[in-house]
């Protein structure tokens, strides 16, 4: 599966929900399917888009939020899985991109890819409902029964290590904060 | 632990007069009393952290979700959150208001604070970021104000340094 692939195959889903991603080829994948205005991306700050996602969670508990999050960046942040489940906003859903690599920054292997398990590591963490994709049928079905199951969950994709040519989009990072903020605020 | 618990109050209660509804926090002695206050009022959802960085996150979150928020932590905390701080909050321009215990200032006893200690201040002018120290309890309310009305006006990060006459009641 490769994640511009699972992106299509759930972005009719993402209508109503407010979408953080992070950084590189997820952001850039999802804005070539089609930005919207219930779309985030947080283009730096590693680590940090689950608790981006939390924030708004817990601030709008009446809004679905769905974070798009990568191996690499899990990583960089394990400690926040503890957070989630800490809190466990039924509310947020949280996705994890996991092509084993840091492919935006020249491809180099991540430990998910030899010996880390993220979705049970996010089980051990204490998040609640946990699972892990490794076709579209199954990252699919699995979304949608996230959605549907109002309890927080993680949901691992492994995908193929596979991004876009370019990162760099025309939408500016400032633009996309405050409709961001604009949407939200008539949610 | 002579922590103060009068101006603990004194702080939490300015934070919430001005609105602040969610706290984030990662403990530490001073702060005790602060968190303690955060916890049991219903009105203000307090988030544990395991790193103060993911604090930023949050605030980022609560911000665009439109609540306001502040960050309760220690200088080393602060100094573990600077990449959110610039890459997150800066690069964004959103407020954050920070509330980041001074230790290691005179009068620290722990050695083990005295490196950030010594840092703090030059690491906050070199970040850009408006700080103000709280010292006096008669101004305490005051200061929180102008500093969330500064961070909420520029969208950008502001800080008070928590000083030990302010927090620490042992002569």
């Amino acid at each position: 599966m490769t994640r511009l692939d699972a992106l299509r195959a759930v972005y009719d889903r993402l209508e109503g929900s407010a979408v953080v991603t992070i950084m590189g080829a997820v952001a850039a994948e999802l804005q070539s399917i089609g930005h919207r205005p219930n779309f985030f991306y947080l283009q730096h700050a590693m680590g940090l888009a689950s608790s981006v996602g939390l924030g708004i969670a817990l601030s709008k508990p009446d809004v679905p939020v769905v974070v798009f999050d990568g191996d690499g960046s899990v990583l960089m942040n394990l400690g926040g899985l503890s957070t989630l489940a800490r809190y466990k906003p039924p509310n947020l859903l949280h996705v994890v991109f996991d092509n084993e690599s840091l492919l935006s920054v020249g491809g180099f292997p991540t430990a998910t890819g030899t010996c880390t398990r993220l979705a049970e590591v996010a089980a051990a963490a204490g998040v609640p409902r946990t699972a892990c994709a490794t076709t579209i049928d199954e990252f699919v079905k699995e979304f949608a029964a996230a959605q549907q199951a109002r309890e927080l969950t993680t949901l691992v994709a492994k995908v193929q290590a596979v991004g876009p040519a370019a990162f760099v989009t025309d939408l500016g990072l400032l633009e996309n904060r405050f409709q961001f903020q604009r949407y939200l605020q008539t949610r | 632990m002579p922590v103060s618990t009068a101006n603990s109050q004194l702080i939490f209660d300015a934070l919430k007069a001005n609105g602040v509804r969610v706290m984030s926090a990662l403990p530490e002695t001073w702060l005790v009393h602060l968190i303690h206050l955060a916890d049991d009022d219903p009105e203000v959802t307090l988030v544990r952290l395991a790193k103060e960085e993911e604090g930023v996150g949050i605030s980022m979150g609560a911000h665009l979700a439109g609540v306001k928020s502040a960050m309760l932590m220690q200088n080393h905390g602060f100094l573990a959150s600077i990449n959110g701080i610039v890459s997150g909050a800066q690069l964004y321009r959103v407020p954050l208001v920070m509330l980041i215990s001074d230790r290691g200032s005179f009068g620290e006893r722990d050695p083990w604070q005295t490196e950030g200690g010594a840092v703090t201040e030059s690491v906050l002018s070199a970040l850009r970021i408006p700080m103000m120290r709280l010292e006096n309890p008669a101004r305490v309310a005051y200061q929180i104000r102008q500093a969330q009305t500064l961070a909420y006006s520029s969208n950008r990060p502001v800080a008070l340094l928590l000083t030990r006459d302010l927090m620490w009641e042992e002569s």
